[in-house]
């Protein structure tokens, strides 16, 4: 597609783009490229000199248990933040897409959480469920519960799953909404009349016209947590206990602040940077053919 | 037409209402926590109403800071956050407005691969190059600067993408027109492409205000200095390792600030937020 009506310069339309160019190439692609380079290098114990070794340093993380872990650990988390954030936001904006009194003021109440900034969702979970002096682990504790997420990790983990998903509910409920809003009522209609009863009616008829909207939001949700989990594990657990909520940008951005190893800690930036191209391609399949539908 | 009676109305109102509980009740924890003695909070005794420190823990928290961690004044954390925030959003829209216009409205020699090298850095997140673009902005020496907390973030493929398929719609008469006026190339984007991308303009200014003020992992690196923290690092930073000398009104005092501006944004500017949400994800 191309315009008909255009100027004529020849040296306009560069200076036009040459701002966002420069940035680009200075600050995305000059340190992309570094660390793809720098990801075949080894550098000697005293960083006098520096040899190019392949894929060495990619098997050498491969063969890391604590990377393995991180990555399985890393699937695992975006698994259940998706999940669980989708299905509850679902639940929500089913219960919110019909005509009842007072649902624009539901919708406010419901989306604000889009705009608490992650280390501030962890400060605020880590408070409520702190095991000395949260408020819920009171009850937790009276109800048996041998509560300290301090110090066991898988309850670090479930906690890191539960904030994360409590800051997505808004952003899920928000597109549920408007993928339920686009359906149209003769299509219910049509089922109801047929004598299909609500519940029927949601798993045969709304979820299948909803499945491109799902689809989406699952790789918005598995990016998310990919990526912007990082605030909610810094301010929460910094990683711990142990390295039981270590996810794999964490690990990178540890690794880095440690200092030692470069061609390991570019290595792991090459592979991020693998799976964002892959979501992303994914995402970009799909928004097509959400256009045709 | 479809049936819809009085139980299952009364079933969604309970639904919802527990939804807007389980979201408001940290936020609500957090205020009430800012509003009590750090003692009643250390032993585990807080209570779930109000307390009478309100005044005093809101003026410590911006105007001092933490007696301990940081000693920072959070209004200065604050105002960190609102110049990075507004640089980020407003440099967003900035060049990627004029970049679009050159790729719509001008033929040159190299037009399409511009615009998919910009389009690329879409699966370039910071996370992805953390270090390597720390240490480019620390030989451009642009630590602890506005410069350094902004200017790497500031390309946006979303943005550029956005006005290239709003330029689209816009009706070729137009340019003819204002060409019959005289209009130059300038006068064209200043009187009419402009006062056009209005709406759009504002709906990415809510969005990319709220993300460029909730930045973390960057402000994280490439600030060193207290004086220069965002309030997302200085919040941090208050929570000391060894809880007891954490002073949690101070740092729920400060967590409610650091939400008050982009929810007061969303709630505010609810219409804009939606649209510029459902536009970026396109």
């Amino acid at each position: 597609m191309q315009k008909q009506a255009i100027f004529q310069s020849k040296l306009l339309p560069y200076a036009l783009v040459a701002p966002q160019l420069a940035i680009v190439l200075i600050f995305f692609y000059w340190p992309a490229a570094q660390a793809v380079i720098q990801s075949f290098l080894l550098q000697d114990a005293f960083g006098l000199s520096t040899s190019f070794v392949w894929f060495e340093n990619y098997l050498d993380l491969f063969k890391e248990p604590a990377y393995f872990e991180a990555i399985v650990r890393t699937f695992f988390f975006s698994f259940a933040i998706a999940v669980s954030s989708l299905s509850f936001a679902l639940l929500l904006a089913v219960m919110a897409d019909r005509p009842l009194r007072g649902s624009t003021l539901y919708r406010t109440l419901l989306i604000w959480p889009y705009a608490v900034a992650p280390p501030v969702v962890g400060v605020l979970w880590i408070f409520m469920l702190h095991p000395s002096l949260g408020v819920l682990s009171r009850y937790l504790r009276a109800g048996g519960v041998d509560w300290n997420p301090l110090l066991d990790g898988n309850q670090a983990a479930l906690l890191i799953i539960l904030a994360a998903a409590w800051k997505q509910i808004s952003y899920n409920f928000l597109f549920f909404l408007a993928g339920l809003q686009s359906i149209p009522k003769s299509v219910i209609e049509a089922a109801a009349i047929d004598g299909a009863r609500p519940m029927r009616r949601f798993w045969t008829v709304i979820f299948p016209l909803l499945s491109p909207t799902i689809f989406f939001l699952l790789v918005v949700n598995i990016v998310y947590a990919f990526f912007d989990t990082f605030g909610i594990i810094d301010t929460m657990t910094r990683g711990g206990p142990g390295t039981s909520t270590v996810t794999l940008v964490y690990k990178v951005y540890t690794d880095g602040l440690l200092g030692g190893n470069l061609g390991s800690s570019a290595a792991q930036s090459v592979i991020l940077m693998v799976i964002v191209i892959v979501l992303t391609g994914i995402q970009f399949r799909f928004v097509e053919r959400k256009v045709t539908y | 037409m479809v049936e819809e009676e009085g139980f299952r109305r009364y079933v969604a109102h309970v639904i919802l209402w527990i939804g807007i509980a389980i979201v408001a009740f940290p936020v609500y924890l957090a205020f009430i926590a800012s509003t009590q003695d750090n003692a009643l909070i250390a032993n585990g005794q807080m209570s779930l109403l109000p307390g009478g420190h309100f005044l005093e823990v809101y003026y410590q928290t911006i105007f001092i800071g933490t007696s301990g961690s940081t000693r920072e004044p959070v209004g200065n954390m604050m105002l960190n956050s609102l110049v990075m925030a507004l640089l980020i959003a407003v440099g967003k829209i900035a060049i990627s407005i004029i970049s679009a216009y050159a790729i719509v409205y001008f033929r040159f020699p190299f037009r399409m691969p511009i615009f998919w090298i910009i389009f690329i850095t879409l699966m370039l997140p910071v996370e992805v190059r953390i270090y390597p673009t720390y240490k480019i902005v620390a030989d451009l020496h642009m630590l602890d600067s506005y410069a350094g907390l902004s200017l790497p973030l500031i390309a946006s493929a979303t943005a550029t993408l956005l006005f290239r398929q709003f330029f689209m719609t816009v009706p070729d008469e137009l340019l003819e027109a204002s060409r019959i006026d005289g209009a130059g190339p300038f006068r064209f984007f200043w009187d009419t492409l402009l006062p056009l991308s209005r709406t759009n303009m504002a709906a990415l200014f809510v969005i990319l205000f709220i993300l460029g003020w909730n930045q973390y992992l960057w402000p994280l690196l490439i600030t060193t200095r207290d004086d220069m923290q965002t309030i997302q690092v200085g919040i941090r930073k208050m929570i000391t390792t060894t809880d007891a000398l954490t002073e949690w009104p101070v740092v729920m005092a400060t967590a409610v600030l650091a939400m008050l501006p982009p929810v007061f944004v969303v709630v505010v500017m609810q219409k804009l937020f939606v649209r510029g949400l459902v536009e970026t994800e396109k």
